[in-house]
């Protein structure tokens, strides 16, 4: 046998690679989306694929993906706590599941189950009522004791060191990881090969208004018109809903990550406990990848810092002491747009021609299939589709807030 | 990122220690009655730079203090 490998079993895990293929940019568009993040590319790519829209620009600051879209713990999970928001990330979870078969390229999408771990007996009936809830709209959610726990996940410690005892949990079967990047990557293809452009390094400067109605902004490339203008921004949205008069019940707070050296063994599921406030999942390449709440003080700085490090870890060690044994090895910040009820904000703004995504808060990746194709039959049509309704701007005016417990990274 | 705030009473304490506590400001140009309330249990300002804010020392001496804060780098400035 010769030296060189014949590499056909290799070849059949070779990839289709991601052609980005950019456009120059045009004085006007029919829609133009700020934010080139996931929630920015999913809009396009709907509008693409199922609105057959294509006269588009999503507009970046810096590069795609490089915000909140490249940043969070890419878990997507659809056991949340009110029955509008089981309903909206249920769907989403399902798209997520076709969107390697639909895009046609890895986004390396994997089921792991997600354990949300009851310590004490109000958490635990409040697993179980979360449970049922779930299923009686749509997730996959079951309550499940410690032998199965332990099953499912050898690597836990039941006794929780023996101050966290651990004594059930909802298991939402269906949740899974996805790589975030290429869940960016694999839209904007999709939008680009459509017509849709996509402009990286073109900040918007203002937008542009006439009388009340938005009509275009302005960049650092020049002024770009549009019939509709959609605000697809994390971190800095209250900023750029100021330029159109728009106030917004927004506070934008850090969240910090990091991940381990590589774990030898396999580690199975997702795993959370809002009692000891963190969340842990191996990534492919083996790290464990950990995060917990939000900062305290509502901030714009990417810095992370040593106390993060010290609580997650700390917390993290009393369930699952096999990682005493890891180093950290990065470690990293976002900034996360808070809503009052911890629920997002989707749809119509009361200003003409302005729509926006936000309040995507800790909870923004799963949504990012659900979130583009509801905007862009939004866009499409002028009608706020009904998966979305209850998350419309204006719920705050109506007395119609969804206070949401399940959301993560809330205290 | 974790940042200490100067407590008059207690010193240089760590952030944890402490409860914001937002200072609502509705602006002038809003005038409808309603539409001032709602303002002032909602909306924010949420500014990318220097901003008042409140903060209650819950672990220490329970007692409110103000500082100027810029948010862009955590930096008190006042």
């Amino acid at each position: 046998m010769s030296h060189k490998l014949e590499n056909k079993s290799m070849n059949e895990f070779k990839e289709k690679k991601i052609r980005l293929e950019w456009h120059e940019p045009k004085s006007s568009y029919d829609v133009i989306i700020v934010g080139g993040g996931g929630h920015g590319l999913s809009t396009a790519y709907y509008l693409a694929t199922r609105q057959g829209i294509t006269n588009v620009a999503v507009l970046e600051r810096k590069y795609i993906g490089g915000g909140n879209s490249g940043r969070n713990t890419t878990i997507i999970r659809a056991n949340y706590g009110i029955p509008e928001a089981v309903r909206f990330y249920q769907h989403s979870l399902e798209l997520y599941r076709n969107l390697e078969a639909e895009t046609d390229r890895s986004i390396m999408h994997k089921e792991k189950g997600l354990l949300w771990l009851a310590h004490t007996e109000a958490a635990l009936r409040q697993q179980k009522a979360r449970a049922e809830l779930n299923k009686l709209f749509g997730a996959n959610t079951e309550f499940i004791g410690p032998k199965e726990i332990q099953e499912i996940c050898p690597q836990i410690d039941l006794t929780g060191g023996g101050v966290w005892p651990v004594l059930g949990a909802s298991y939402n079967v269906d949740a899974a990881t996805a790589r975030h990047d290429r869940v960016n990557w694999a839209l904007a293809e999709g939008a680009l090969q459509r017509g849709v452009h996509i402009h990286q390094r073109t900040a918007v400067t203002n937008l542009i208004m006439s009388g009340d109605k938005v009509t275009g902004v302005e960049t650092n490339q020049g002024p770009i018109s549009a019939k509709l203008v959609v605000s697809a921004v994390g971190g800095h949205v209250t900023t750029l809903a100021a330029m159109a008069g728009l106030r917004l019940p927004i506070r934008t707070h850090p969240l910090q990550a990091f991940v381990t050296n590589h774990y030898a063994q396999n580690f199975e599921p997702i795993v959370a406990s809002a009692s000891l406030l963190f969340y842990v999942s191996q990534t492919a390449r083996g790290e464990m990848l950990m995060g917990a709440e939000i900062d305290r003080q509502p901030s714009y700085s990417y810095r992370s810092g040593h106390h993060f490090l010290q609580n997650c870890a700390f917390r993290a060690l009393i369930l699952l002491p096999f990682l005493r044994n890891l180093r950290i090895l990065r470690q990293w910040t976002g900034v996360c747009d808070m809503s009052p009820d911890y629920s997002p904000i989707m749809g119509e703004t009361g200003i003409e021609g302005f729509y926006i995504t936000t309040g995507w808060g800790t909870w923004g990746f799963k949504a990012i299939p659900a979130g583009g194709e509801q905007m862009a039959q939004l866009i499409a049509t002028g009608q706020t589709p009904e998966l979305i309704a209850p998350f419309s701007l204006d719920r705050f005016a109506n007395d119609r807030t969804k206070a949401d417990r399940g959301s993560a990274g809330t205290h | 990122m974790s940042i200490n705030i100067p407590c008059p009473h207690c010193g240089l304490r760590p952030v944890e220690e402490f409860v914001y506590g937002e200072i609502p400001a509705v602006p002038d140009s809003i005038r409808d009655e309603d539409a001032r309330d709602l303002d002032r249990a909602f909306m924010l300002n949420n500014p990318e730079g220097v901003q008042e804010e409140a903060w209650f020392h819950s672990y220490g001496c329970r007692r409110w203090l103000r500082i100027r804060r810029d948010t862009r780098t955590d930096e008190i400035v006042g």
